[in-house]
């Protein structure tokens, strides 16, 4: 479905990329796991077309996404959770989750999609006059979520998901996740966090310094040992 | 080295002119004239815009309160301090006069940049330059209201006391201590200040003093430009201090290249001679400015010459590597 | 008492027409964060074209009206296309130089086009006046708040209730992450324009009836006082920009009416200077200072 082929992206002389593979096959759950500055992020954006790509393509289906323009990649099917949730403060909830809906031209499959989010997300319908910047964390991250959802994408990009919240939002969110997943949506998630990865992930991407240094089913990579010791505490 | 080439230079300029300008065609005279004055508005914009990274547009207004100022002291107070220094030959004590009057116009100008700009400077980017705008539009308007130096109609029989050499001194002057302000420690505070004002306050850069500091020496030279203009011309309106003024000022410096003190020269330059050659295509003139600043930001923002300065030593070695190849 | 209410209806005449053109500035700063200096000479260019349409093709005034903000709203997105967007990843600096630029260059190009003296606006609506208990009332003053308020009220309804508005607020609030959910942030930005430009084009038009003369300069100073009125109401907030313009038009006139009329064109800078320094967020703005 997505594939990540021989990506490079420089900031200037910083090699943040330096020849990232990656696949994501449909109705898959894929976890990048690696730490700080590893470039998660960075290979996330890269989907979106928004960091200086040097070299590599990326290919959703048949179709290059290193040669469009970032705006016509989520009529594809892609949205994408930023890191740090990125709703918009100044519009309200629904008016959030509307704009997550800006491609959908039939009122009633925003209409549909609107349910299916206050479904995973009851707390959103509660709060659906309110205005984005003042909702907790934990419900921007749904926000954020339920706003990627309004696409009818395919695939979701999730950069960070749990960060920053208690243990127990983190829970709710992850199995809302799960739920998402067998909607037949395809997720490709990004985590530092990777206790909480592993437990939905079908595989796991392993990154140190702009590169990929191992892959692999997740029981496998759960039970590497150099994994074990940097990533799950021992 | 470099420094006291420059100064050389400017030296040897300024005796050439003063020994030429006997026999100058007056047209040239005057352009000669303007373009002194406009090198040293352009130069002191330079310092607050181009090294500080302070976007100021209300130049026109330091120019304007420096040049009535010592306008006002000229037309009231000169013949009376011309009788008290009568024991002096009348060319002298005229000099030293005027030279008083002319620092008294300029420090007027940064006193009243340091009222304007302790409170303003607080503001960054285009919030400031509305600010700096405002004030010039408010001297202007306070001296259309002011009735003892003419108000609405213009002020009048100013003697005409500038001539080319008063205005290379202080354009020398001007150019002098702004580059060894510069190539200074403080120099080096204050353009860190326009790299990254965070990180140099973070680095214990007292950012509001240097600022402050930058802008009442820029306003003090633009006071002077203002005195020389005032006392060449002998007559004072405030319509030539409008916004308009101002954004010329800053054309120079844009054209020149922000950041860099031979650049605002060239700038200036350009900008008193190009009106000149246009003259005939009047209407033209304005609208050849306005795409020169749309395209230059468009094709090449950092100016024509850039943060770099022109150089002799610099010329001399290009012109040399070319010899050899 | 009269006096003080005549003037302040008089201030209302005028304040609508700053709260017009502050409404193009506040929503070009909201989204770009660009001073667009080139505002004020949209206005003039509305101005013209409505002299041209009522003047020379004898239109009726609705029609002229309508005219003059369609035309304007292309030379919005024209200067938007080709001076604007190629520098969107340039220093905020290089951007507002530009539009300085092109400030000069409309200035300068329709007195290259019509002369720089000023022309009398064709009187289509001829003068009515009411006298309502001493108070001095005119038809063109209730057709220039009607107006006003009429297209404000258009402009509240686009930009909360439709995609595009919605769009809009989007843009101004998080530029990638919109882009990321399949805005094109440049038609939006350019239709942002294009709505300031027709806003000011209204406000030039209303001032060509209501003052009776235009020329090409009669943009600098309702432009600059106009961004005064929308730093006063909060840069980026539409109904700031509204409040401000009202404010800013009867303390104007009040002034010029009870202090000095030579002292009125300092007053819309005090009023910025006081703002900037007590409240750089204005009335109904919450202060953010710069991201680090």
């Amino acid at each position: 479905m997505l594939s990540i082929k021989d990506l490079h992206v420089y900031y200037g002389g910083i090699k943040a990329l330096q020849g990232i593979n990656l696949d994501v096959k449909e109705g898959e759950v894929v976890a990048l796991i690696g730490a700080n500055g590893a470039g998660k992020t960075t290979t996330l954006r890269s989907i979106f077309r928004l960091t200086p790509i040097v070299k590599g393509d990326i290919y959703f289906y048949e179709i290059n996404l290193t040669k469009l323009p970032s705006y016509k990649i989520a009529s594809l099917g892609i949205a994408h959770v930023p890191e740090g949730r990125r709703v918009f403060p100044n519009m309200t909830v629904k008016e959030n989750l509307e704009m997550g809906a800006y491609l959908v031209k039939d009122k009633k499959v925003i209409e549909k999609n609107l349910e299916f989010v206050y479904n995973l997300f009851p707390r959103l319908k509660e709060r659906q006059k309110q205005l984005a910047g003042t909702l907790s964390g934990g419900e921007q991250q749904m926000l954020a979520i339920g706003r990627a959802l309004m696409s009818n994408a395919r695939l979701l990009l999730l950069d960070e998901p749990s960060m920053g919240l208690a243990p127990l939002l983190v829970q709710e969110i992850f199995s809302v996740l799960k739920k998402i997943n067998e909607e037949k949506i395809t997720l490709l998630l990004v985590e530092q966090n990777a206790n909480m990865a592993f437990s939905i992930a079908h595989r796991v991407y392993v990154m140190e310094t702009g590169k990929i240094v191992l892959s692999g089913p997740t029981e496998e990579i759960a039970n590497n040992e150099a994994v074990k010791k940097a990533y799950l505490g021992g | 080295m470099r420094r006291n080439l420059l100064t050389l230079t400017i030296l040897i300029l300024i005796l050439f002119l003063s020994v030429l300008s006997k026999n100058l065609d007056p047209y040239i005279y005057q352009i000669l004239v303007f373009f002194g004055i406009n090198s040293i508005l352009a130069v002191s914009l330079n310092l607050i815009n181009g090294f500080t990274g302070q976007f100021s547009i209300g130049h026109a207004g330091f120019m304007a309160a420096g040049g009535y100022f010592s306008a006002a002291l000229s037309v009231y107070q000169g013949e009376k301090l011309l009788n008290i220094l009568s024991f002096l030959p009348k060319d002298l004590a005229q000099g030293a006069i005027f030279l008083v009057f002319l620092i008294l116009g300029g420090l007027f100008s940064a006193i009243l940049g340091l009222i304007i700009g302790i409170p303003t400077l607080r503001l960054k980017g285009d919030y400031l330059a509305i600010a700096t705008l405002g004030f010039g539009e408010i001297i202007r308007v306070a001296i259309l209201n002011l009735d003892v130096v003419g108000g609405p109609r213009g002020f009048p029989g100013i003697p005409k006391l500038t001539d080319i050499t008063w205005v290379t001194f202080w354009a020398f002057i001007a150019v002098v201590v702004i580059y060894r302000i510069i190539n200074s420690s403080h120099g080096r505070a204050i353009i860190s200040i326009r790299e990254d004002e965070t990180a140099s306050e973070s680095m214990g850069i007292n950012t509001t003093y240097y600022k402050v500091l930058a802008f009442s020496i820029g306003a003090f030279f633009a006071g002077i430009a203002g005195g020389l203009f005032a006392h060449y011309l002998m007559m004072l309106h405030p319509s030539s201090f409008t916004f308009m003024r101002s954004v010329e000022i800053l054309l120079m410096i844009v054209l020149g290249g922000l950041g860099s003190i031979t650049g605002s020269i060239f700038g200036a330059f350009i900008l008193t001679v190009l009106p000149e050659a246009l003259r005939g295509f009047a209407h033209l003139r304005l609208i050849i400015y306005s795409l020169t600043l749309i395209i230059m930001m468009l094709v090449r923002p950092s100016g024509l010459i850039g943060n770099r300065e022109i150089s002799f030593y610099r010329i001399f070695k290009f012109l040399r590597r070319k010899g050899i190849n | 008492m009269v006096d003080i209410l005549q003037q302040i209806i008089n201030g209302i005449s005028l304040g609508s027409i700053y709260a017009l053109i502050a409404l193009g500035y506040t929503m070009v700063y909201g989204i770009l964060r660009l001073i667009n200096f080139a505002h004020g000479d949209i206005f003039m260019v509305g101005a013209f074209i409505g002299y041209f349409a009522l003047g020379s093709w004898n239109l009726p005034f609705a029609l002229g009206l309508v005219i003059a903000m369609i035309g304007a709203s292309v030379v919005g997105m024209i200067i938007e296309r080709f001076a604007y967007r190629p520098l969107r990843t340039a220093p905020r600096i290089s951007l507002l130089i530009t539009a300085i630029g092109v400030s000069f260059l409309l200035e300068n190009l329709m007195v290259l086009i019509v002369g720089a003296s000023p022309r009398s606006f064709p009187q289509s609506i001829p003068v009515d006046i009411y006298n309502i208990g001493g108070l001095i009332l005119t038809n063109r003053q209730i057709i220039i708040l009607l107006i006003s308020i009429l297209l404000m009220i258009l402009l509240q309804f686009i930009v909360m209730r439709t995609k595009i508005g919605k769009a809009m607020r989007a843009v101004s609030q998080d530029k990638e992450m919109a882009l990321m959910l399949g805005i094109n942030i440049d038609s939006v930005i350019a239709f942002t324009f294009a709505l300031g430009s027709a806003l000011a084009a209204a406000g030039g038009v209303l001032v060509g009836l209501y003052f009776n003369k235009i020329e090409p300069y009669m943009g600098v100073m309702p432009g600059l006082k106009a961004f005064v009125a929308a730093v006063l109401g909060g840069i980026g907030i539409i109904p700031g920009a509204m409040l401000g313009g009202f404010i800013l038009g009867i303390a104007e006139i009040l002034v010029s009416a009870f202090i000095s009329s030579t002292v009125r064109d300092a007053v819309a800078f005090i009023i910025l200077i006081i703002i900037l320094l007590v409240r750089p967020s204005g009335l109904l703005g919450k202060y953010m200072r710069e991201k680090v």
